[in-house]
C-alpha cells in the first residue's frame, strides 16, 4: 500500500499491520517529554499507575521553561516537584537554569529528537518537530505519564491532508506567513484529528528552522502533526544540531490516499498577520491600519530561533522603537541567545531600545514578562492570539512573522518592514 | 452510569485559556482549578454551576493548549459530563483519561437550550432534554475509550497494565 508520511513513520513503530486510517495501534516511543507545567501532573498520574521507574532515562526530557525564571512561590514550588522526580529517576535530560531554553526550540537544536521518531509531549506544541519528519504530537500530562512508564502509547492513524506550496517567496514572506495562510484556508479545526503533510517547491526550499515554524502551529488547525520529508537540509540541520550520521530519506509514497490536497500558491503574497481572537482570521499586513500597540514580543517556540532574531535584527538595524511601548525579544535558547551575542544582534536590539530577556515562554501564554494591561494591544510571533492569552480579557494579540513584529515596534503601530 | 443536571450552554473554538487561564495553572488541586472554571471566557462564570450540571458546547471545544487542568477545572467545578458538536484531540483524550466524560453529538447539539434540564443515560448513549422533549442519541465509544473510562481514567487503566506485567 502507498503510505503517507504519517502511516510510514507509525509502521516503523508499531507491530500492528497498518491497514488504513483511523486504526487504532500501539506505538513504541523515541521521547516523552513535559514541561513545568505539565510534570507534576504527570508525576502525580505516575505514582498514581503504581509505576516506580521511567522506561528510559535518556528518553524522558523535562523542561522547566514555561515560568522560567520562576515568577512566583506557587511556579518555584512546582518547578521542585520536577526537580525531585529528575534527581530521583535519573533523568539525563532535565533542563532548568541556565541551560534551559524553550522547549521545542531546545529538544531539536539538542539532536534529541530528530527524524522518524515518535515523540509524545505534555504541551500542544510538540508538534514542532514534524519539521524534522518526527511524528510529534502534543497530549496531557496523564498520557505523558503512561509513557514515561511503559515507553509506549496508543495512537489513531490519522487521516492526511496533503498541503502542496509552490510560487515565489515574496523578500519577507516566512514559514510563519505559509502556516497562517493555511489556517485562514482550512480554519482552526480544519485539521481536526488529522496530519497535515507539506511539500511542494517552497517548502522543498524552506530552511529547517522554517519548516519547524510551520509545524509548530500545526495544533492551530486541530491538528495531530504537521510533517515533513525528511531531506537534505533534514540531514544538514541534525549534523549540525547535535545529531550527527542520519542517512534516512523519508518521503510520501506515490499515490498515497489523501482525506483532501489544498494547494497555495505565494507568488505575489505579502506578509500577514493573524488578528484577534483566533489564528485563522488573517489578513494582508498592508490591510491592517491605525493600530498602535503597546507591547512586541518576539520570540517563542514558533520563532525564538536564530534565523528568527536575524530577521527581526535586519529590520532593527540603526532604528528605534518608537515611544510608549515596550519590545520584548526574547531568544529561545542559550544557544540562540549566545548566537545573537556573537554576531552583534544583541547590540542592534539594545541600541534599538529593545528589553532582551532571559529564554523563557513567559508572556506567550500570559505568564510573565510582558503582560497585557487592559485594552492594550500587542504584536507577537507566538502562535496563539486567544482572547486574554497574553494577559488581560479586554487586551488584543495579533500574531506575525519576526521582521513584521520588528517593524511595527519601530513604527508603533501594525506595519510591514516594506512600509517602513 | 445515569446523569441528571442543568445544561450550561458555551460557544464555538472555546479554547483552554478560556476554560482556565495558564496563571492559574500554579497547582494542582482539583477544586481550586474548579473556582477557575471559564474564568477566560467570564470572570464567575463557574458560579452559575450546581454539582451534577452539564457543560454544553460548540463545535471544536478545548481547542489549544495540552493543559489536563482543563478537564480537571471543569470537574472541578462539579460537571461530571460535556455534550459538544465536536471536541479538539488533545482535549478528548485528556477528558477521559480524567474520568470526565464527553458526548460528541454533532448537530444534534443545537436541540439543546440554555438552562434545560438534561438526563443522561451513558451506557446507551441517550441524552434526554426534559425541558423540550428532545432525545439525542450519542455514536458509541472506541473500544479504548469506553475501557479507560470503565477503571475510572488512565491512571486506573495503566495500573491494571503494571500489574499484570
Amino acid at each position: 500500500m502507498a503510505q503517507t508520511l504519517a502511516q510510514k513513520i507509525l509502521q516503523a513503530h508499531t507491530d500492528d499491520e497498518i491497514r488504513s486510517d483511523g486504526q487504532i495501534v500501539q506505538c513504541r516511543l523515541s521521547g516523552v517529554l513535559a514541561n513545568d507545567i505539565t510534570g507534576p501532573l504527570a508525576i502525580k498520574s505516575f505514582r498514581g499507575m503504581g509505576a516506580t521507574k521511567v522506561f528510559d532515562k535518556d528518553k524522558v526530557f523535562l523542561v522547566m521553561d514555561h515560568f522560567t525564571p520562576q515568577k512566583d512561590i506557587d511556579s518555584a514550588n512546582q518547578v521542585m516537584v520536577s526537580r525531585r522526580f529528575a534527581q530521583e529517576q535519573g533523568i539525563t535530560h532535565y533542563y532548568e537554569g541556565g541551560d534551559c531554553g524553550v522547549e521545542h526550540t531546545l529538544l531539536p537544536e539538542r539532536g534529541l529528537v530528530g527524524p522518524g521518531d515518535v515523540v509524545i509531549g505534555a504541551d500542544s506544541h510538540t508538534c514542532t518537530y514534524g519539521g524534522i519528519g518526527a511524528f510529534a504530537t502534543g497530549m496531557g500530562s496523564t498520557d505523558i505519564a503512561a509513557g514515561m512508564a511503559l515507553g509506549e502509547t496508543w495512537i489513531k492513524v490519522p487521516a492526511t491532508i496533503r498541503v502542496n506550496i509552490t510560487g515565489t517567496m515574496g523578500r519577507w514572506l516566512r514559514g510563519k506567513d505559509l502556516m497562517l495562510l493555511l489556517i485562514k484556508t482550512i480554519g482552526v479545526d480544519g485539521a481536526l484529528y488529522k496530519a497535515l503533510e507539506f511539500g511542494g517547491a517552497v517548502v522543498d526550499a524552506l530552511p529547517v528552522e522554517g519548516r519547524l515554524t510551520m509545524a509548530n502551529m500545526a495544533i492551530e488547525a486541530g491538528g495531530k502533526v504537521g510533517l515533513f520529508a525528511v531531506d537534505e537540509l533534514t540531514r544538514q540541520y541534525c549534523a549540525e544540531h547535535g545529531r550527527p550520521g542520519v542517512t534516512l530519506d523519508l518521503r510520501a509514497d506515490e499515490g498515497a490516499t489523501y482525506e483532501r490536497v489544498v494547494d497555495i500558491d505565494v507568488t505575489g503574497q505579502e506578509p500577514v498577520v493573524a488578528c484577534p481572537h483566533l489564528p485563522s482570521n488573517v489578513k494582508n499586513v498592508s490591510e491592517c491600519r491605525n493600530l498602535p500597540v503597546q507591547q512586541v514580543v518576539i520570540g517563542s517556540c514558533t520563532n525564538g530561533r536564530f534565523s528568527d532574531m536575524r530577521d527581526a535584527a535586519e529590520v532593527l538595524r540603526g532604528r528605534k522603537v518608537a515611544k510608549h511601548l515596550r519590545c520584548v525579544v526574547l531568544p529561545s535558547t542559550p544557544a540562540v541567545w549566545k548566537q545573537c551575542l556573537k554576531e552583534g544582534l544583541m547590540e542592534i536590539f539594545m541600541e534599538a531600545g529593545c528589553i532582551v530577556g532571559p529564554c523563557t515562554c513567559g508572556p506567550c501564554l500570559g505568564g510573565h514578562m510582558g503582560i497585557l494591561g487592559d485594552g492594550e494591544r500587542a504584536i507577537a510571533t507566538t502562535n496563539r492570539n486567544f482572547r486574554g492569552r497574553m494577559g488581560s480579557l479586554d487586551s488584543e494579540v495579533y500574531l506575525s512573522n519576526p521582521a513584521v513584529a520588528a517593524a511595527s515596534a519601530v513604527a508603533g503601530e501594525i506595519c510591514g518592514p516594506d512600509q517602513l | 452510569m445515569n446523569y441528571k443536571g442543568k445544561a450550561h450552554k458555551v460557544g464555538e473554538h472555546i479554547d483552554t485559556d478560556a476554560i482556565i487561564p495558564a496563571r492559574f495553572l500554579v497547582t494542582t488541586d482539583a477544586k481550586k482549578l474548579g473556582e477557575n472554571c471559564m474564568a477566560g471566557l467570564e470572570p464567575d462564570w463557574v458560579k452559575r454551576v450546581k454539582p451534577g450540571d452539564i457543560m454544553v458546547a460548540g463545535r471544536n471545544f478545548g481547542c489549544g493548549s495540552s493543559r489536563e487542568h482543563a478537564p480537571i477545572a471543569i470537574l472541578g467545578a462539579g460537571m461530571p459530563v460535556v455534550i459538544g458538536h465536536s471536541f479538539a484531540r488533545i482535549f478528548y483524550r485528556n477528558a477521559f483519561n480524567m474520568g470526565l466524560l464527553l458526548m460528541e453529538v454533532g448537530d444534534d447539539v443545537d436541540k439543546i437550550n440554555d438552562g434545560d434540564e438534561l438526563e443522561i443515560d451513558a451506557a446507551r448513549g441517550v441524552i434526554r432534554d426534559l425541558t423540550n422533549g428532545a432525545e439525542i442519541v450519542c455514536p458509541p465509544l472506541p473500544q479504548i475509550m469506553a475501557d479507560i473510562l470503565a477503571r475510572g481514567g488512565l491512571v486506573g487503566y495503566v495500573k491494571e497494565r503494571l500489574a499484570s506485567r
